[in-house]
């Protein structure tokens, strides 16, 4: 049994009692406190919060679907198609007369869909398979980070692109393309965090007191993983969104009628020269504007998480 | 009290290597001998004090003994059960009895944990048959038994101060009510009076609970105060073990006879009287250990035939250890007297 | 003769987020020629800033007041042009990791010969030359070939050795070491120890020795200067401060030190922890700790007055201390 009964003067335990609040706070409140403390990062997190909304909202006040055309405007877009509240076309039509305004609503979703998933995809498989490879080390990790680099080295874009033409273009190709390189990075800066806090006196301590491989990796190593992958994956976010542009701006991302704001920027790009600037005005705004808020919020989750910048 | 002691462990010709460097084309990797011959038992309910200078091998014997580092040769018999050769889920099983205090206090608690998950986390590990609430329970007990308060159990590690953050490291070792403890150099990182206290702490905690103490530090003068017997390594190697009171009145081997007239005395009057043995120099590379006797490049009266044949691991009466050839003639040379 | 260091009223004051705290408070003291004066205190005491803000080498969000006189000149009020005239001339300081203090990228006979170069306008060979000179000096064995090595082939006590070698090249009146053998090994500290009275013997110098180890100020101090929440507590010479402790906060360090000829069961530790800067208490700063507070302690804090021939005490109590078990 506790000898607590046995102890009769243990340190005075008044002495050490001092003025403690009896809720501890933890790292990631004291985070957040100093996240909420960034004004760029907080400026950012609320104006891409509000681009969200907008995402959500704005269709119920589109009076145009993404693909009906409006034949009105067809033949004459540079004078009819420019944005107009009276004819609806908010943001303008774009070259064949379909509605701009649901257009970049809908490429705005996709775009940070896109985004979501693949960094999601790299948060899933990158921690675990990064954590799994910086735990064991040895030969397993040369196995697995062999692997990750033989899959960097090959030309992604390659890949990418045949799979698209072999399976045809479809959302589903699109997200397993991405998804197959997003993790790739994850799991190396997981592993090299990981590989720190093996050797940090914590997680001896965690083996010493006789944790499982299984829970010294997911009490003791991944929680503490935590924040920089938060900081990467949100990062990763734009990154992705990037890529995708990419592929779209070659022809090969979603497929029409859909659209992704790389197709609607691509597309904006080429009518430029008839005029109709507002073509690629309204999605290039909401690209940048995704991919700078994200930048901020990354950063600002970096200056709040990481103890080395403080 | 005059119980006949009971070996709760024995250390046989432990010898442990590290490789280190060749991740370079052209170098080949280097070994480092951390520990070799390394033969001694520890009794029940004794503290026995590891001394040694840094890069000595106190941690790593430590952890050999632990299984937390495996090895090369050699056995770890936990009550006649070697630990080298348990399958790792029976030792995952067998550290409810040995436990570890590390010298960082802060380092080695996981900070995205509370006081209460962490002191937790052995029972959850080792005794996942005990409820919640007996859990809770058990770890309030102990943290009143190293002074915690229980109204610090929801509080995490950085909102402590090291004294503190020492004292939930040891209720963490303590939970599981283990025979054998480790200290790691438990005190040096913290302030004298913290020191005194933590010292203090474990004094009672060993008393209170029967507890069996492997107690390293540096620092000479923390380990006789809390020693019943001292060990004494140099690069690797056992020169001495003895009693406390045998190593400061009556130390054998030329290295604790000289680290002894080294040890800063908080006495102004005998420190002035007192004459260092100058140790020329520093401790030697481990990665080409000398020839003979590792201790002969600072050694005073090292002579040829200690280059030559290492000395072996003596036993005199009443258990001690001595590893030097030399010493009868140097005892019979410079009687320790007065000096000490 | 007159103190070669006068410090009057010595502050330093760190900016905060939304507050300041004065991590060292009104600090007075002398330092007569040629003496070792020991300056001990917890962690946080304010031991290191002291003298840090002496050889301006402050943080930035921090402030300094007061006086520091070296002869007739206030080193605080010089500008840091000035200042760099007298620092590593007249005063030098050396660290508890060398390793901050030397650059790496440069041999060690560059490091040293660079030092003469700039306060004594030798010309590089005599530089260099004295610089071996003085590695000898400092126990730094075939002092010719390591002037030619690089700072990291040298081992913790190696480094330090040409750090005093450094620091003791201008033959400087003051030499500030701040926790110098804290990193090294019992073996090495002693040798260092030793190293430092016999330089200080040799070359006249005076000595602050920074330290939490009452042991090694036992070995080389003359006087001693005891901090405790960024104010001297108890100041006098070494013998009176061990042998007949005047404060608590003293008797209680002292009664904390393990010491290796006696085995005491336990040892009488201070309770309690060393207070924030932030959060010092009322009154005297020390009451939460003390076994002796009584009311007065609690509203009105004790200057640092004359508490005997050369001794100085900030405390109210009076009369013998009795402490825990140690009567
Ligand atoms: N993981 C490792 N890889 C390579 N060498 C190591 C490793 N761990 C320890 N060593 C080496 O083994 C030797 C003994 O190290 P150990 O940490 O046991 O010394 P120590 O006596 O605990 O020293 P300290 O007082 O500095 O803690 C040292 O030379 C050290 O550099
Ligand atoms: N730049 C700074 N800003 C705010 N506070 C500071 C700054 N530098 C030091 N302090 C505070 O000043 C106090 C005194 O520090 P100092 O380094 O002098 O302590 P010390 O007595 O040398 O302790 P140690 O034994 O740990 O070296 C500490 O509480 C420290 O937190
Ligand atoms: S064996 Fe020789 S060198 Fe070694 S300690 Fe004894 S006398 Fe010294
Ligand atoms: S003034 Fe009072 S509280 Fe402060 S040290 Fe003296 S007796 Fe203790
Ligand atoms: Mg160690
Ligand atoms: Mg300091």
């Amino acid at each position: 049994m506790l000898a607590d009964n046995r102890i009769k003067s243990v340190a005075s335990a008044e002495a050490i009692a001092s003025e403690v609040p009896a809720k501890g706070r933890s790292l990631w409140k004291d985070a957040g406190r100093r996240f909420m403390a960034n004004r760029a990062a907080l400026t950012s997190l609320i104006v891409l919060l509000a681009v969200v909304v907008f995402t959500i909202v704005g269709p119920f006040f589109a009076r145009w679907s993404i693909e009906k055309i409006d034949w009105s405007v067809v033949g004459n877009v540079i004078n009819a198609g420019a944005p107009s509240l009276e004819t609806g076309h908010y943001f303008g039509t774009d070259e064949v007369g379909r509605d701009l305004y649901s257009r970049v609503i809908q490429g705005t979703q996709i775009s940070l869909l896109v985004g979501l998933v693949g960094s999601a995809i790299a948060v899933i498989v990158g921690t675990i398979y990064g954590a799994i490879a910086g735990y064991f080390g040895g030969r397993l990790d040369s196995l697995m980070m062999r692997f990750v680099d033989i899959i960097y080295s090959i030309p992604y874009m390659f890949i990418l692109i045949l799979l698209l033409i072999v399976f045809g273009r479809s959302f589903i190709m699109l997200f397993v393309g991405i998804g197959l390189i997003s993790w790739l990075g994850m799991s190396r800066v997981v592993r090299g965090q990981t590989l720190t806090l093996k050797n940090r006196e914590f997680v001896e301590a965690a083996i010493a007191t006789g944790s499982k491989p299984r829970d010294v990796i997911f009490r003791h190593i991944v929680p503490n993983l935590l924040g920089i992958v938060a900081i990467y994956a949100t990062l990763l976010v734009p990154e992705m969104i990037l890529l995708e542009s990419f592929i779209s701006f070659l022809g090969l991302g979603v497929q029409e009628p859909n659209t992704s704001l790389g197709a609607l920027i691509s597309e904006g790009a080429q009518t430029m020269q008839y005029g109709t600037i507002w073509q690629l005005a309204f999605p290039l705004f909401f690209f940048i504007t995704i991919l700078f808020t994200f930048f901020f919020v990354g950063d600002g989750l970096r200056d709040a998480l990481d103890p080395k910048d403080r | 009290m005059n119980q006949t002691p009971v070996n709760l462990l024995e250390i046989r010709n432990l010898k442990k290597t590290f490789s280190i460097g060749g991740e370079g084309l052209f170098s080949r990797p280097l070994t480092l001998t951390a520990l070799e011959d390394i033969n001694f038992t520890i009794r029940k309910d004794e503290t026995l004090g590891i001394v040694g200078e840094s890069g000595s091998g106190k941690s790593t014997l430590g952890r050999c003994i632990l299984q937390l580092l495996s090895p090369d040769q050699g056995q770890v018999l936990w009550l006649g059960q070697d630990l080298t050769k348990l399958p790792a889920e029976e030792m995952r099983k067998r550290r409810q009895d040995l436990q570890i205090i590390f010298q960082d206090p802060l380092a080695s608690l996981n900070p995205r944990m509370t006081v209460g998950e962490i002191i937790a986390d052995p029972l959850r590990t080792l005794r996942p048959e005990l409820s919640k609430e007996q859990r809770r329970e058990r770890v309030l007990k102990t943290m009143a038994a190293v002074g915690l308060l229980p109204e610090m159990i929801n509080r995490y590690p950085h909102e402590f101060s090291g004294g503190q953050a020492q004292r939930i490291g040891i209720a963490r070792a303590l939970v599981t009510e283990p025979k054998l403890i480790v200290c790691d150099e438990p005190v040096s990182a913290l302030d004298v009076s913290i020191q005194a206290q933590i010292l203090n702490l474990l004094a009672e905690l060993k008393d209170a609970f029967g507890l069996t103490l492997i107690f390293i530090s540096h620092n000479l003068s923390v380990v006789r105060h809390v020693s019943d017997r001292i060990l004494v390594l140099y690069l690797g190697r056992i020169v001495e073990l003895a009693t406390g009171d045998e190593i400061y009145m009556d130390p054998k081997h030329p290295y604790t006879r000289a680290l002894l007239t080294a040890v800063p005395i908080p006495d102004p009057r005998l420190a002035r009287q007192r004459t260092i043995d100058g140790l020329k120099g520093e401790i030697p590379s481990p990665i080409n250990p000398t020839s003979g006797c590792t201790f002969r490049t600072r050694c005073r009266f090292a002579q040829p035939q200690c280059a030559e044949t290492r000395p072996v691991l003596e036993t005199l009466d009443g258990g001690r250890l001595v590893a030097c050839h030399r010493w009868r003639e140097i005892e019979a040379a410079e009687p320790i007297g007065a000096s000490a | 003769m007159a103190p070669v260091l006068t410090v009057k009223d010595l502050s330093v004051r760190f900016a905060l987020h939304e507050s300041e705290v004065t991590a060292v408070n009104n600090l007075n003291f002398t330092l007569e020629a040629g003496e070792t004066m020991a300056v001990v205190g917890e962690s946080g005491s304010g031991k290191s800033q002291a003298f840090l803000a002496l050889m301006g080498l402050m943080a930035k969000n921090g402030t300094v007041t007061g006086q520091a006189l070296l002869g007739d000149v206030d080193l605080l009020a010089l500008s840091k042009t000035e200042l760099n005239q007298y620092r590593g001339r007249d005063v030098a300081m050396i660290f508890q990791d060398p390793m901050t203090s030397l650059n790496p990228a440069l041999r060690l006979k560059q490091q040293l010969a660079e030092v003469l170069v700039l306060h004594k306008g030798q010309d590089q060979k005599q530089a260099e030359a004295s610089a071996i000179a003085m590695l000898e000096r400092v126990g730094i064995p075939e002092p010719a070939k390591r002037a030619n090595a690089y700072p990291h082939q040298l081992s913790g006590g190696m480094r330090q050795r040409v750090m005093i070698a450094m620091a003791l090249l201008c033959q400087p009146k003051i030499l500030i070491a701040d926790e110098p053998t804290t990193a090294l090994d019992v073996t090495v500290q002693a040798q260092m120890l030793d190293l430092f009275k016999t330089l200080t013997d040799d070359f006249g110098t005076s000595l602050v020795l920074i330290t939490h180890d009452l042991g090694v100020v036992a070995g080389v101090a003359d006087r001693m200067m005891v901090m405790y929440g960024g104010r001297a507590v108890e100041k006098g010479s070494v013998d009176d401060l061990f042998y007949d402790p005047r404060h608590p906060y003293t008797l209680g360090l002292l009664h904390s030190t393990p010491h290796i000829a006696k085995r005491a069961e336990r040892l009488d530790p201070i309770q309690g922890m060393p207070p924030s800067l932030e959060h010092l208490p009322q009154g005297c700063a020390f009451n939460p700790r003390c076994a002796f507070a009584f009311d007065r302690c609690m509203v009105e804090r004790p200057a640092l007055t004359a508490a005997g021939e050369g001794r100085e005490k900030a405390c109210f109590h009076e009369g013998p201390m009795r402490y825990g078990k140690v009567a």
